[in-house]
């Protein structure tokens, strides 16, 4: 019997691949988290996690770092792709590239050089750890705030303003009632770019003061003491995490592309 | 009028903020200073460190020659999974996009650890065989080139592919010859989005790679924290040559997009 070529067919080293490589990993993961180094099913590694000052206090001061990082990266994202969105520049599409075209070049040569910058005004960076931390991961992240902002802002139907303006609405009420309200999937697709990679990125922190101290670093730490089961239920915890957000985020979709987007 | 006057200002300004470390960095890797700040002579020891130290040479050969592995890779799976998912069943395709999006949104620390506990430990594969880093980034990067692709997908028009088997063509053909062609532009952004992450990953790099090799970024982050200065500041170096390439890149993508769309408008008056 000669078999019958469908293109459907085409999908199976692929899914394959997804379900070797993608899905399994999660379930070791899971395994991983809810067993012992001996390999017995146990619940302490969760109940660990949440009893012991020193994670709990890594969690809770990574959400802090993460929701300053977000606030800082949205009040900068948010007039810039404004700006950008409403003017008549000729040079619009290439003044949002030159915003996106250092999402291009590698993160830790940018972080070297703002290292090196931050170092001129103030000598040692582990004085102000909190504060390098939320300019350190700003820079890092800014595009990928501004590039879902810009998206969402151009596609905004301006006669929706107009009209705002028609009914007695003054520019800061059409603003707040408008323009705001509407970009919300832009922000929250902004925000899922910068508020995960802010709780986990920990080389930032780590080239700037050669110190980390959130969820990521976690990871790291238990990795290089060969402890996958703690280290697991972390990674089981971000992906807690990671879930709630997508749950939220789910009309963004599209946008989550953005982590290198500018080019599609 | 003034206010148009502001945002210009505002919008300079943080284009200023955004570039000045790069820039001043790029401008200091052509002195012999070893710190920012200090006013040092005009010098090229930085760029002949750079290509004359094998260590670096290395490194850069590696993480390149990385990227374009695992993005052909990438590329492939990622191209010939969406063709497939794409005919397939609704079903079928939205529990597959469902699982490709799952990378895309995970933390890399995540990925590049569950991926190292799956091979390394669970299947005891050795890191020194380069197959989990390998593997580490077409995971990272096959889901962008399927998302990249789909979309061509949809856009092409059905009845393209059955007109050529009603022409003879065999399916084979008609996908290599009247598919293929339509989604192109997908396939190559997919590709060049699939060397950018793989050249800008740290994380699942660090914990899938063999100990004596290095990628860009790991080794930038030991280079950082040690105390070589000469390898320091030919880092500099090499992120000016990064940016310079990565700024020519973006305006000649520029330009010819500029000219698909004046094309496009002339195809459209003709």
């Amino acid at each position: 019997m000669k078999m019958v070529f469908s293109r459907k067919q085409l999908g199976i080293p692929y899914a394959l691949f997804l379900i070797l490589f993608v899905v399994a990993p999660l379930f070791v993961i899971i395994y991983y988290a809810f067993t012992n180094g001996s390999g017995q099913f146990t619940i302490s590694n969760l109940t660990d996690f949440f009893t012991n000052p020193n994670t709990l206090g890594t969690l809770c001061y990574s959400f802090v770092l993460a929701f300053t990082t977000t606030c800082v990266c949205l009040l900068i994202a948010y007039p810039v792709a404004y700006i950008l969105a409403r003017s008549e520049w000729k040079a619009k599409s290439i003044i949002l590239m030159i915003f996106i075209t250092p999402m291009w070049i590698n993160f830790t040569l940018r972080i070297t050089a703002l290292k090196e910058i931050l170092t001129l005004f103030e000598k040692n960076l582990a004085y102000f750890p909190f504060l390098n931390s939320v300019i350190g991961m700003s820079y890092d992240f800014l595009p990928f705030m501004i590039l879902p902002l810009y998206t969402t802002l151009t596609k905004l139907d301006q006669s929706l303003i107009e009209a705002s303006c028609d009914l007695g609405a003054g520019p800061v009420q059409s603003f707040l009632r408008v323009t705001l309200p509407l970009s919300t999937p832009g922000i929250i697709s902004g925000v899922s770019m910068v508020f995960l990679p802010a709780m986990t990125n920990y080389v930032v922190l780590d080239m700037l003061y050669n110190s980390t101290y959130i969820m990521g670093s976690l990871i790291g730490s238990y990795f290089s003491a060969y402890d996958w089961n703690n280290g697991s239920m972390i990674a089981l915890v971000l992906l807690a995490i990671i879930c709630i957000f997508t749950f939220f985020g789910n009309n963004a979709d599209e946008d989550s592309q953005a982590r290198g987007g500018a080019m599609l | 009028m003034k206010k148009r006057f502001g945002s210009q200002i505002f919008i300079s300004l943080i284009l200023l903020i955004m570039y000045a470390p790069i820039l001043i960095l790029a401008v200091y890797s052509f002195t012999d200073s070893t710190n920012i700040g200090a006013i040092r002579n005009f010098s090229l020891d930085n760029y002949v460190t750079l290509f004359t130290t094998p260590e670096l040479a290395d490194m850069i050969g590696g993480s390149l020659l990385l990227a374009l592995g695992s993005s052909v890779l990438a590329t492939i799976f990622g191209t010939v999974g969406a063709i497939g998912f794409f005919y397939s069943k609704k079903r079928t395709q939205s529990v597959f996009s469902a699982i490709n999006q799952i990378p895309v949104v995970n933390a890399d620390v995540v990925t590049g650890f569950s991926i190292c506990i799956l091979l390394v430990i669970v299947f005891g594969m050795s890191k020194d065989t380069y197959l989990p880093l390998i593997i580490g980034h077409t995971v990272l990067s096959a889901p962008f080139v399927y998302l990249s692709v789909i979309p061509k997908l949809k856009q092409m028009d059905p009845s393209l592919y059955e007109a050529a088997l009603d022409l003879g063509a065999k399916p084979g053909y008609a996908l290599w010859k009247v598919v293929l062609p339509q989604i192109a532009s997908g396939i190559v952004s997919g590709f060049a989005l699939a060397v950018t992450l793989s050249l800008d990953d740290y994380f699942i790099a660090t914990y899938t790679k063999p100990a004596t090799f290095d990628t860009i970024s790991t080794y930038v982050v030991n280079a950082t924290k040690g105390s070589q200065t000469e390898i320091k500041t030919a880092l500099w170096a090499l992120s000016t040559i990064i940016f310079v390439l990565v700024l020519l890149f973006a305006i000649i993508m520029n330009l010819l997009s500029n000219r698909e769309v004046k094309e496009e408008a002339g195809e459209r008056l003709a």
